[in-house]
């Protein structure tokens, strides 16, 4: 079968877009959230979406169904919170390795669905591991900077269950995102190096996806993006990029910036736009896509995609508009100087 | 398409901020102090757990130019593990030193593996070795590669740690091999210490221990591509410990030829390197040979450098940190320190910010928020980054936490007062509950937004009622909910007479609730003369958003709060008292001398142009695609508070992007508002034959004669200019049969805003809502532009070749005027019962005139024509006693309804 870095290198690929977006337009109540499963569960559990793919992993695989029909060739598990540190919250810590396998074989499902309609064009499920609710590089309390609200063991633990889940559920990439701190990343890299060092497999690829939150052109624990870049590449990933918090239309200098450092391929999936004063997105589907597109005849990226606000619209949009565009060439790595 | 990148392999470490090592880089020094076995001062400050102090040791090898800074927490005394977490992580929350990359030092590894889930950015461990066999050396490679770090390989191996030359280059090779082969490690990633060991030590095979650390460094530079190597330099010289001239002497030297071998980097202290060049040159010479073994055959060399030694005395060194701050006054060094985050001198620069405020509550409101101000500003501007600001943040509590014993004590002082004389001193219940409003006739309120935001931040329940919110509603709602607080904003001038006017109503009502004023157009001194002596519990003007919180905390603290409104009080008295003082500078004439100071027309030579037509024109829908090119785009930025010329407002390199937006949506929604005909522009203008007799302007119309009666400036001008009035501006004459010039009247508006504003509401669109307003605004100012335009060229026609610019019509450059009712030329507002009259202006254009003189539609504008080319604008500013008198009889008033309608020109 064609490997993704076998498609990496003859196009753009889509990834696809917001999950909780669409999970909002469901209006699930708190008895959707518990199915009949956690009818007597302790605490509430309305809005633990990942807690879907136990629940009702119907409308998860709709969702993703949804946006494979738009065109996407990497569909993300909908596992962002699927830690035990995260799932703390919902006091479903215990859960947190059978939400990734749950979580990763709905996604594989219905993505081998449409690989098997349309074997030219395989589709690929990336294992999502989000940022965590708790931080490594800052202090919850102001008073006490040395303060951290958990430990690098702790968060590298916490990611190797989740690894290890996504991987058991059957996932082709794994992918860090939504980076804010960089030290989280660098305990999910060293949990994933860690478990395929114990299981003695092959690694599977790597993506990771920084998060550039301001006007200061650096990450929520302060780094820039070249200094952001430095500190990851030690993964070796198959692609580094940018994901939220920013729009398209702010995230370009970033994504341009990164083009131009990185060895691997870049990816860049922004948030419909900025918020409006409701908290809602409003950058429409052609919108999105008139900005990718622009990026991607610049030759800045390999994968494209959508973050919050987006829709399988958008997602579709943005699969149309580079369609026909090359995708970015990997830079020559030098071994020695030349 | 972009061209071909290329990747070079150069060393990538990074803190905050990268540091690529590149072949042309120069040597990068890496700041030796934060080491507690090289550093006694920081040795202590870790045992006795001083860690603040501690980094300020960090802070300074920045300061002094570390590129890389050291961190070393090997002592028997140490728990290295817990001392080497701490201190990073403490370390993190500093920008400024966590911008570099850190090199975690430590012989124990299970120290280095505590720092490395310490540190975000890229690290160098220094260091591992083959000491305890290739095993061991192997697992803790892949360790520090799986944190991404760099990595210092001693040379050490199973047999001991390498002396000479060839063990040095032999196990660095060895290492190479086994990292490159056996664990994949980027070679760019490996740095090699070749050990520098102590030369001059009067021990004979001590001697060529530098040429050896030399050589193998080029060997190793030859041999082993892209390997680094580094050192501890301090380790060379430590035979002479205790003279730093000569140590830094053979520092600099010894670097000299190291750095020329390859050697890239070094431990060093950051603060203490000397320069080749400026070294004595007879020290100098003794060094070279001491370093490079040269003349040393039997100690000669050392020997001669130790003599040499002796007679140099130690100069004290200055420390050459950029210390130039602390030279600048306590307020400057409070902010500083607040930017920069710095710690160090907060309790020393609070204390003596104590002792120079009357009160300790002034330090927070003035140098404190002062400084916390900037660093908004710069966050905002991205010019600061969260770390940062939370820890400008820490540098505030630290600062604040000084002072508030002060505070709780003149809190006590106050309890005990009260005590004594049997005063309540009661404790506030619950949150409390502050109440925000625009008030009515104003539509602006990001700023109040803000200050919302704020307080709501700091624990307060914040009631907003929005914008254009009458009296009436912000009393009763203050009322049934109990409120604390009442915060008034207003950005435009009407808004100040409208909260003068809630004063009023709230003295009348009886309230208690301390009134806080805010926004563009208010001021201290407004505040201070106009509002404050209409209430008396409490006035208090509120310079900023972040002036809300102090100023609510005192006004909520049921112990602050008297002192805190008495002192208020007392300012603003003293406030009025010099305003009232001042005033007297202005030197006022009769009215009499006034009226024989007018305005010097000849009128012999001018002859009167005649409107095309006497009488009056309506237009009942105006086309506003006409009008649309008459807007005049300033007003309308400043109405969404962006300062600036229009069009240079649109590429401001701050504000551009915004304003462009801004300026594009405005033009859709006119778009919108034209095609759909959301609004109708209704006018009306006319013609009179008019004639001035002293300040009252006789005009006719249907058979009827109309007495328009003006205010003449009295203020004492410079000689030669006149006292204006607007009377001025129209030919004398007689009686009205016998005049020959003329004046005209307008009155337009913009109607058909109400229902899209309702929808707009309902949809909770403020931005769209606003944004319709202030266009209704810019169209009927527009409407009176363009149809002044259209009277100069055709109507009445006295300037028929008039071609101006919009830019020009804007800065009033054509001839004759249109001064409005109620505005600075003319500041009676009942002369608009005339004009209304005249042009029958409430059936024709629709505009309704309120009791107060306000025109409904409030995007309407009224206003008199002059053609004489020496009329001009002016305000007639205050009048005296003796023309009030006149302008009453004349205006058939008593005294009593002058004084009234005329207050804003009186004294």
């Amino acid at each position: 079968m064609t490997s993704i870095k076998d498609c990496l290198q003859e196009r753009i690929l889509i990834i696809d877009g917001a999950m909780g977006t669409m999970i909002q337009r469901h209006h699930l109540k708190e008895e959707d959230y518990r199915g009949e499963r956690f009818k007597n569960w302790p605490v509430e559990v309305k809005g633990n979406n990942d807690l879907l793919c136990l629940t009702q992993p119907d409308i998860i695989k709709n969702i993703h169904r949804q946006y494979l029909e738009a065109g996407a060739d990497i569909i993300e598990t909908n596992t962002f919170s699927s830690t035990a540190i995260a799932m703390a919250d919902y006091k479903m810590e215990a859960l947190a390795y059978e939400l990734n396998v749950a979580a990763a074989k709905c996604a594989r499902a219905v993505a081998d669905e449409y690989t098997a309609k349309n074997p030219n064009k395989p589709r690929f499920v990336a294992g999502a591991i989000g940022p965590l609710n708790k931080t490594l590089s800052l202090s919850p309390d102001v008073n006490n900077p040395g303060y951290r609200a958990v430990t690098f063991d702790e968060v590298m633990q916490a990611y190797y269950e989740q690894v290890k889940g996504l991987v058991d559920g059957g996932v082709d990439v794994l992918l860090i995102e939504t980076i804010f701190d960089t030290l989280n990343a660098k305990a999910a890299i060293f949990a994933i190096k860690k478990y395929f060092r114990d299981v003695q497999k092959p690694e599977l690829p790597i993506m990771i996806s920084g998060t550039i939150t301001d006007a200061s052109g650096r990450t929520l624990s302060g780094q820039t993006l070249e200094a952001f870049y430095t500190s990851i590449m030690h993964a070796q990933p198959l692609s580094v990029g940018l994901n939220c918090a920013l729009g398209a239309a702010e995230m370009r200098s970033h994504i341009e910036e990164l083009s131009q450092m990185a060895e691997t391929y870049t990816s860049a999936y922004p948030n419909a736009g900025l918020p409006n004063a409701m908290g809602e997105y409003d950058e429409q589907p052609h919108q999105t896509a008139h900005f990718i597109e622009e990026w991607a005849k610049q030759g800045y990226v390999n994968i494209v995609g959508g973050c919050c606000g987006t829709t399988p619209d958008h997602i579709k949009h943005i699969a149309e508009h580079v369609k026909n565009i090359k995708p970015r060439p990997l830079p020559v790595v030098e071994k020695q100087f030349i | 398409m972009s061209e071909q990148i290329v990747i070079h392999p150069y060393l990538r470490l990074s803190g905050l901020e990268p540091l690529v090592v590149r072949p042309e880089t120069n040597f990068i020094n890496i700041g030796e102090r934060t080491n507690v076995t090289g550093s006694k001062k920081f040795a202590r400050l870790i045992r006795e757990n001083k860690f603040e102090e501690a980094l300020s040791v960090a802070r300074q090898q920045v300061e002094n130019g570390a590129q890389i800074l050291d961190v070393n927490m090997d002592d028997a005394m140490l728990d290295g593990v817990a001392a080497m977490t701490t201190f990073l992580n403490l370390l993190q929350a500093e920008p400024d030193i966590a911008k570099i990359p850190i090199m975690i030092d430590s012989s124990k590894f299970a120290i280095i593996e505590a720092g490395l889930k310490c540190v975000q950015g890229k690290c160098i461990v220094n260091s591992i070795s083959l000491k305890e066999g290739e095993a061991k050396f192997i697992e803790q490679a892949i360790v520090c590669k799986s944190f991404g770090a760099a990595i210092v390989v001693m040379a050490f191996d199973e047999v001991g740690q390498a002396d000479t030359l060839q063990r040095k280059v032999d196990i660095c090779k060895r290492a190479y091999e086994i990292l490159t082969q056996k664990v994949n490690y980027p070679p760019q990633d490996i740095i090699f210490d070749p050990n520098i060991f102590a030369i001059a030590t009067g021990i004979e095979e001590h001697n060529n221990y530098a040429v050896d650390f030399i050589e193998a460094t080029r060997q190793i530079k030859q041999q082993l591509p892209l390997a680094k190597v580094s050192g501890g330099v301090s380790n060379v010289s430590f035979s002479f410990r205790g003279n730093d001239v000569v140590r830094e002497a053979i520092h600099a030297v010894f670097l000299y030829h190291a750095i020329r071998a390859g050697m890239d980097m070094g431990i060093v202290n950051a603060g203490q390197l000397a320069v080749y060049d400026e070294i004595e040159p007879t020290l100098r010479q003794l060094c070279e040979d001491v370093v490079l073994n040269r003349n040393n055959d039997h100690n000669q060399a050392t020997e001669a450098l130790i003599a040499y030694a002796e007679t140099v005395k130690t100069k004290e060194k200055t420390v050459v940190k950029d210390e130039a701050w602390r030279n600048a006054t306590v307020e400057e060094r409070l902010k500083h320190a607040l930017i920069n985050g710095i710690t160090d001198y907060i309790e020393v620069d609070t204390e003596e910010a104590r002792l120079k405020y009357a009160q300790p509550l002034d330090v927070i409101e003035g140098p404190l928020m002062d400084g916390m101000n900037v660093v908004g500003d710069l966050f905002g501007a991205g010019k600061m980054f969260l770390p940062q600001v939370v820890k400008s943040a820490r540098v505030m509590k630290k600062s604040v936490a000084i002072l508030t014993p002060y505070i709780e004590a003149e809190k006590e002082v106050r309890k005990q007062a009260h005590l004594a004389a049997g005063t309540i001193n009661q404790e506030a219940a619950g949150a409390a509950k502050i109440l925000l409003a625009t008030v009515k006739g104003d539509v602006h309120d990001i700023g109040k937004n803000i200050v919302g935001v704020v307080l709501g931040c700091n624990g307060y329940e914040v009631i907003d009622l929005g914008v254009m919110v009458p009296t009436d509603k912000i009393l009763d709602t203050a009322i049934k909910e109990n409120v604390d607080i009442i915060g008034l904003s207003g950005l435009i001038t009407p808004s100040l007479d409208e909260m003068v006017h809630v004063a009023k109503e709230m003295k009348r009502r009886n309230m208690q609730q301390p009134l806080l004023i805010g926004g563009a157009t208010t001021s201290r001194i407004h505040t201070a003369v106009k509002i404050a002596p209409e209430y008396p519990n409490g006035v208090v003007h509120v310079l900023d958003a972040s002036r809300s919180v102090t100023v609510a905390g005192s006004l909520l603290s049921n112990d602050q709060k008297k002192g805190f409104l008495d002192q208020t009080a007392n300012e603003y008295a003293q406030l009025r008292e010099n305003f009232l003082n001042k005033k007297p500078v202005k030197q006022y004439i009769s009215y009499h001398d006034a009226l024989l100071n007018k305005t010097n027309i000849n009128w012999q030579n001018y002859k009167p142009v005649k409107p095309q037509f006497i009488g009056n024109k309506v237009f009942d829908d105006y086309p506003l695609t006409e009008l649309r090119t008459y807007i005049d785009w300033k007003p309308f930025f400043i109405a969404w508070e962006m300062h600036g010329n229009f069009p240079d407002i649109l590429t401001d390199s701050i504000v551009g992007a915004e304003a462009t937006k801004l300026y594009n949506d405005a033009n859709a929604l006119l778009d919108k508002i034209i095609n759909e005909k959301w609004l109708v522009a209704k006018g009306t203008i006319g013609f009179y034959r008019a004639a001035s007799q002293n300040d009252t302007l006789l005009v006719q119309h249907n058979e009827k004669t109309y007495h328009l009666e003006c205010l003449r400036q009295q203020i004492k001008k410079a000689a030669n200019q006149p006292n204006l009035s607007l009377a001025d501006f129209v030919k004398p004459a007689e009686n009205i049969d016998t005049a020959d010039d003329y004046m005209g009247a307008f009155a337009v508006a913009i109607h058909g805003i109400e229902p899209h504003i309702r929808k707009f509401e309902v949809q909770h669109d403020d931005y769209n809502k606003i944004m319709l307003q202030a266009l209704a605004d810019r169209l009927a100012e527009a409407f009176a532009e363009c149809l002044h335009a259209r009277v100069r060229k055709e109507f009445w026609g006295y300037a028929p070749d008039e071609q101006f610019s919009n830019a020009e019509l804007i800065h009033e450059q054509y001839q004759g005027i249109r001064p409005a009712p109620g505005y600075p030329a003319c500041p009676d507002h009942t002369e608009k019962y005339k004009l209304f009259e005249l042009l029958n202006a409430t059936e024709t254009t629709g505009i309704q005139l309120t009791e107060s003189l306000a025109m409904y539609p409030g995007a309407a504008v009224c206003g008199w024509y002059f053609a004489h080319p020496q009329s001009q604008y002016f305000g007639v500013g205050k009048i005296q006693r003796d023309q009030l008198e006149d302008y009453a009889q004349r205006k058939n008033w008593s005294l009593d309804e002058a004084e009234k309608w005329l207050s804003p020109v009186l004294e």
